[in-house]
């Protein structure tokens, strides 16, 4: 038994575009996970500092990374679909 | 604590595990092939995938641990669900699509699509093994500290009957019942917990969480020579006192029942604070709060000692919005109870004292993981070894994986880890919200930090205690069916088919994973039993770390490095497995289970993925560079 995938995928010309964008996307999330990371861990009395609406930073940055995520996989979602629509029409996925 | 019985839970309890079966009895007819046993035969809804998702990633660890550990430890509890969703960006972005194109059953299908390396089925088999039993540990110890309160029964015939469930949801239809067990547990956990979170801020924050709840007791000492000679209190009697470092406990005894306090001071005047007490005597009689078992005196705890509101100190806040919520909670003192455990003449006594802490302390990391005060180098890098192993962790559970297997397209994969995302990402909002209402509404057991959730739902009472209990033991069995699945495909595709090359039938390949399905879960009742005390977040902690250690530097690099090669694939996984592991074994954690002092650990890091994570990556480029050097050298 080969190693191929258990449903057929079909030719994806969108490939090449998705990947960059995931990269892109996993990059600049990275980046301000880091930042969370970095703050907690050198600075952590500034995660107590009020920011926004009396809510200090840990609170704002904790739930923001969160919303950050869902906001961006729906982004990148749509942005993915569309790249798929439009190269692979006539012999799509 | 002191758990009693109740009818009520025990049948919403069976009703719940008596649906589980019957629907794994339903799908067993389509387990008959291998693609059905090990992926659902490929065909699930991206929707119905995307819950299951969440319904197998939110494990005991994240509805019990977290919630346990923020009501114990506040925000430090909330930086495991930051970690454990960030993780699902690197999924998404990276692995998800790819590794949909590649695979077939297993994650080792993924991984050796482009080698067919007999090497690379062994390491990822062996990978997903430990993996797997490492995540399976901390559901069973989940399971166990679930049944003692809702069945009255011991801890090990709680993962006993765990074990046994699933052993027979996934022995007869494998991934497709497990798929439905997961999509109907992730949607009740997340539509239960967010009641649970709407009557939290409905009910606001008060000083006395209910009327049944202990009111905590103090009392006026007098001090000669730094002793306790009297209290102000004409029934009470000193016993003695024992002084832990700056801490000075006092037992006190009243109409024959023996009591433990703090001295403390309010203003000039010293004063002692009540405590709870577990003393083990001499003849091994156990004392709780000075009197045996039955008699009920050992209660949940938690409350708020202090609210300001507006710079005016309140009784109680009435409902309140989620950010008014926490900007309270921020502003109010809690007071959250500390373990001390010493010998005092021939009782061994361990205390739960009243620790009162600023709301601000609560609501900001620092209170389990020393950043601020008493920071050490150490406990700084455990803090980042934590974050990194949760973030790098997600993307490389063989159980989580396996799932791209379920759904028929890339397309599909994509959009059922985003409607993962979104599930979790709301859940674990609520983590923060569930925690910091078990910590002030009584929803403590000093003895076990897993318990937080389903206290905090018995605070609203004993229907809704049951309900969560029922839907937190079927977390545990949606995320151990996934767990087994993923180990018997590892045992029974990677390892008997693939890698021995034992010539199997259809049918040969489903009934050896289902033999597998029932080995691994012995393994795992064992190992459940073995770690009954451990907070189930801890652990999962440390499986995030193995799974990014050992799978991730494979398949980042395979996906995108052109010069990967199969040993180089190989040599990472083995040395990301035996690193992690070695690092654990030697953790101060594991040398507290040894019986030895944990200051005697030769690692002070409680995660290993800092020294393991990149490890695996250097190792990994080395061998690759190395290997494919020979072999162009061959060439």
């Amino acid at each position: 038994m080969l190693h191929e995938p258990i449903s057929e995928t079909g030719t994806d010309r969108s490939i090449p575009k998705k990947t960059r964008l995931g990269i892109f996307m996993f990059l600049f999330y990275m980046v301000v996970y880091a930042g969370f990371v970095f703050i907690g861990m050198m600075f952590p009395r500034a995660m107590g500092a009020e920011v926004i609406g009396g809510q200090n930073l840990a609170a704002v940055y904790g739930f923001g990374l969160i919303l950050l995520a869902v906001l961006m996989g729906l982004i990148y979602n749509f942005l993915c679909t569309r790249y798929e629509d439009r190269m692979n029409a006539g012999g799509a996925e | 604590m002191i758990y009693q019985v109740s009818f009520t839970a025990i049948v919403i309890f069976g009703i719940f595990v008596l649906s589980v079966l019957g629907l794994s009895y339903f799908f067993a007819r389509k387990a008959k092939s291998a693609s059905g046993y090990y992926a659902a035969g490929g065909q699930i809804h991206w929707l119905v995938n995307g819950i299951a998702f969440a319904g197998d990633y939110l494990s005991a660890a994240s509805f019990l641990g977290i919630c346990g550990m923020i009501a114990f430890f506040g925000y430090d509890g909330f930086l495991y669900s930051i970690g454990y969703l960030a993780g699902w960006v690197v999924a998404l972005f990276l692995v998800a699509e790819p590794l949909k194109r590649m695979g077939k059953y297993t994650f080792a299908d993924a991984l050796d699509a482009k080698f067919n390396s007999r090497s690379i089925k062994l390491t990822a088999a062996i990978s997903t093994l430990v993996v797997s039993i490492f995540y399976l540990i901390p559901q069973m110890v989940g399971a166990g500290a679930l049944v003692t309160p809702l069945l009255g029964l011991p801890h090990w015939l709680g993962v006993v009957i765990v074990g046994s469930v699933v052993i027979f949801i996934v022995a007869t239809a494998g991934m497709t019942s497990t798929t439905y067990v997961q999509f109907i547990k992730g949607a009740l956990l997340i539509v239960f917990s967010f009641a649970l979170v709407v009557m939290v801020l409905n009910k606001g924050i008060n000083l006395s969480p209910s009327k049944e709840y202990h009111r905590f007791v103090t009392l006026e000492a007098s001090l000669s020579a730094g002793r306790v000679q009297g209290v102000a209190h004409p029934d009470y009697r000193v016993l003695g006192q024992h002084r832990e470092g700056e801490l000075t406990f006092v037992k006190l005894e009243r109409n024959g029942v023996t009591s433990w306090w703090k001295l403390a001071a309010a203003g000039a005047k010293p004063i002692l604070e009540e405590a709870l007490s577990i003393v083990s005597l001499e003849d091994g009689t156990v004392l709780y709060n000075g009197e045996p078992k039955e008699n009920r005196k050992f209660y949940q705890v938690g409350h708020v000692n202090k609210i300001v509101v507006d710079g005016k100190e309140v009784a109680a806040t009435g409902p309140l919005g989620p950010f008014a919520f926490l900007n309270r909670i921020k502003n109010s003192e809690i007071t959250r109870f500390t373990s001390k455990a010493f010998s005092f003449g021939s009782e061994n006594v361990r205390l739960f004292y009243q620790n009162v802490t600023p709301g601000r302390e609560v609501i900001k990391p620092g209170l389990y993981y020393k950043l601020d005060k008493g920071a050490t180098i150490w406990s700084r890098l455990d803090f980042l070894s934590l974050m990194l192993a949760l973030f790098l962790g997600t993307s490389a559970l063989p159980h989580i994986l396996i799932r791209y297997y379920t759904v028929p397209s890339q397309r599909a994969a994509r959009k059922s880890t985003i409607v993962a995302i979104s599930a979790i990402g709301l859940f674990y909002i609520l983590t923060l919200f569930m925690g910091t209402g078990a910590m002030i509404n009584g929803g403590l057991d000093v003895q076990n930090s897993n318990m937080s959730a389903p206290l905090l739902a018995k605070t609203f009472g004993l229907t809704l205690f049951s309900i969560i209990s029922a839907i937190a033991f079927a977390t545990i069995l949606g995320t151990v069916s996934g767990l087994i699945v993923a180990a018997s495909g590892a045992v029974a595709h990677d390892l008997m088919d693939k890698f021995l090359k034992i010539e199997m039938s259809e049918k040969g390949k489903v009934k050896a994973g289902r033999i597998a399905a029932v080995a691994v879960g012995i393994v795992a009742i064992i190992l459940g039993i073995i770690f009954e005390k451990q907070n189930v977040n801890f652990l999962v902690g440390l499986a995030f770390a193995i799974a990014a250690s050992a799978n991730l530097p494979a398949i980042l690099m395979l996906l995108f490095w052109k010069k990967t090669t199969s040993r180089g694939i190989s040599w990472a996984i083995s040395v990301g497995v035996l690193s992690s592991l070695g690092i654990i074994l030697f953790s101060p954690t594991l040398y507290e289970i040894y019986g030895l002092s944990p200051a005697q650990a030769p690692i002070p890091l409680q995660n290993p993925g800092i020294i393991s994570i990149p490890l695996g990556f250097i190792t990994l480029v080395v061998a690759s560079l190395l290997t494919g050097k020979r072999a162009a050298e061959k060439a």
